[in-house]
């Protein structure tokens, strides 16, 4: 299969094919050779676990499946006719979306003065890595313990406890009030992931050229100034994908509201990806829970779109 | 070859160090002096739960929640790592983890970089094609997945099984991308040599490119096996047996049976948190380096 496909590209050869002109037709063949034999594992796995699912998924959206593969009978778009006028779907998106909304401000913002303060301050470089970005590096599990603990048992926990320091004793249910749960889950999501913002915006506040800062230097720029003028100019198309990155990470979130309140109080923290595990895991409905997860993949399709065209945009500029 | 540019400027803050620094000494202003003031707090602030943490698990059980609060109990005791290491779950759990964390990086750094070779150095009928496909994976997230990929666990009875955690995990097209950026900067002469030498293909891939790119690849394992290493949602979903899982599933499945046993539940959230810390602490650099790259490349 692949001798035969060299034989014709041969002819259309990489411009560096054949370098200097030199015709050694053995080194351009071992350009064409073997191509497949080195992308054959990854699309085997590929084509297995992602490829498949995604397809048959679809299949499965338009069954009355359950988990054990019986009952599955056609049932054409049933599922997503039920999905549409289902309330839960609706509450579930929407809380999704609101934890989104939410976690992506703090999450970019904080990210952003972290890396500005590091930057400005160049020592101990290691201290502001160490504690901001170290709990990036533990499992959601661990976070979400060591935040429950702190703040759970009320009157006891760390947040509790250092609040009656002050003299505060609110007694607020973090995780049982409505008004606050979303809020806390929010709070831990931030403390454990904006290091990766972090780091992100540090490494693009490095690659600004340094003679910027120079040439404003003898202008008699200040500080404020630069800051205005240079540094956050240059940080935008960072800024762009910094942000439609955290909004796909953030409309995936699960393990928080999982581990920490199971999406209550009342449901009003649940996520649409907790509605999908308890229709198709614990309440066995699969061609329905493929169905509701073909409508929160459409939402993060339509959110990945954007960011190509954000892509495309620094790629010109950095090619200018 | 726009790709391949961003790749490069990607490279430089890592080489060159800070580029605002220009060698001289900062000057302790008072606004400087401020800036550390507030890096300083926000730093105690971000470490203040870590430190509960360590401090809780150092108690002994019964001094942990007495009010008021305090950092040290009325001694300092290793009562509670005992406790939880004699259970022996933990050690279980650990060394999943890490079984199925090394063998996932392996896995996905392999397949990954033979496929990315194959996309940028050899021509075979429909390469474009399959790239734009493998490209398109990109925009699938594993999540929306979770239905149909578990029942097809069931079907291949993998469920329960390391390599029912592993597999779904080892394709990433992200990863392909990186490395086919990386490899398209990487000038042929090299290979060309090799194989005007008579060095086969296989020979060529392992002894001259593999070598070559190894700043890449390394980005590539410190991601994976970060990712791996802390992934809940999957793991979660198909292992339903205890000695199965992985670490911060084990931890959630019996975070009820600990009851209110603070001590031990900060002393196995220490644990189970420590070994990426740890590693973090000796490789900082190149993890930091590695999560900047492929961090805003891969996605």
């Amino acid at each position: 299969m692949t001798s035969t496909a060299a034989a014709a590209p041969a002819s259309v050869a990489k411009p560096d094919g054949g370098a200097a002109g030199r015709p050694l037709r053995g080194v351009r063949r071992k350009w064409t050779e073997h191509g497949l034999v080195f992308i054959a594992p990854f699309l085997l796995v590929y084509a297995l676990f992602l490829v498949w699912p995604l397809v048959s998924g679809l299949g499965m959206s338009l069954t009355s499946e359950n988990i054990t593969g019986s009952g599955g009978e056609f049932v054409g778009l049933d599922n997503y006719a039920e999905a549409v006028r289902d309330p839960d779907v609706w509450s579930s998106l929407w809380n999704t979306v609101w934890f989104t909304v939410l976690s992506t401000v703090p999450l970019v913002v904080v990210g952003l003065v972290l890396a500005l303060l590091a930057h400005q301050l160049r020592v101990v470089q290691w201290l502001w890595r160490l504690s901001w970005f170290a709990p990036f590096l533990l499992p959601s599990g661990v976070v979400c313990l060591l935040f429950l603990n702190m703040i759970l048992p009320s009157g006891f926990g760390l947040a509790d406890q250092l609040l009656a320091t002050v003299g505060l004793t609110p007694e607020i249910g973090w995780l049982t009030d409505e008004r606050y749960a979303m809020l806390s889950i929010v709070a831990t999501t931030v403390w454990w992931t904006v290091g990766f913002n972090f780091l992100l915006y540090l490494a693009a506040l490095q690659a600004i050229p340094a003679h910027l800062y120079e040439a404003a230097e003898l202008d008699g720029a200040g500080t404020w100034k630069r800051l205005l003028h240079i540094t956050l100019p240059m940080l935008r198309r960072t800024t762009g994908l910094v942000v439609v990155l955290q909004v796909l990470a953030s409309l995936k979130i699960f393990d928080q509201v999982y581990i920490m309140t199971g999406g209550g109080p009342d449901e009003s923290t649940r996520p649409i990806l907790q509605y999908v595990y308890q229709q198709g895991f614990t309440g066995y409905r699969i061609g329905y829970a493929s169905a509701v997860s073909y409508i929160f993949f459409a939402l993060i399709l339509t959110v990945s779109l954007v960011q190509p065209l954000l892509s495309r945009r620094r790629a010109e500029e950095a090619a200018k | 070859m726009s790709g391949s540019a961003t790749f490069t400027t990607r490279r430089a803050p890592g080489s060159g160090r800070s580029a605002d620094a220009g060698g001289r000494r900062p000057r302790w202003t008072p606004g400087r002096i401020a800036l550390l003031v507030v890096a300083l707090l926000l730093t105690a602030a971000w470490l203040l739960p870590l430190a509960w943490a360590v401090a809780t698990s150092l108690k002994p059980e019964g001094d942990t929640t007495r009010t008021p609060f305090s950092w040290t109990g009325s001694r300092v005791t290793f009562d509670a790592y005992s406790k939880v290491w004699e259970s022996g779950d933990l050690m279980v759990w650990l060394m999943n983890s890490a079984y199925i964390s090394v063998m996932t990086t392996l896995l996905t750094v392999v397949t990954c970089a033979m496929a990315a070779y194959g996309f940028t150095r050899t021509d075979f009928r429909g390469r474009r094609l399959l790239y734009g496909l493998v490209l398109a994976g990109i925009m699938v997230p594993p999540q929306v997945l979770i239905a149909p990929l578990f029942r097809e666990m069931v079907q291949l009875g993998l469920v329960d099984t390391y390599w029912g955690v592993i597999l779904p995990q080892v394709a990433v097209p992200a990863m392909v991308f990186i490395l086919v950026k990386f490899f398209e900067g990487v000038p042929r002469e090299l290979e060309e040599a090799a194989f005007v030498d008579g060095a086969g293909r296989w020979r060529v891939f392992w002894t001259i490119v593999i070598p070559l790119s190894r700043p890449v690849l390394a980005a590539v394992a410190i991601f994976t096996f970060i990712s791996t290493w802390n992934n809940f949602l999957w793991p979660f979903l198909v292992t339903t047996d205890p000695g199965g899982m992985t670490l911060p599933v084990g931890l959630v499945n019996v975070q009820s049976t600990f009851g209110v046993r603070y001590a031990q539940i900060m002393a196995s959230l220490v644990i189970a948190g420590l070994p990426l810390l740890i590693v973090f602490a000796f490789f900082q650099r190149q993890i930091v380096r590695g999560i900047a790259h492929t961090g805003l490349a891969g996605q």
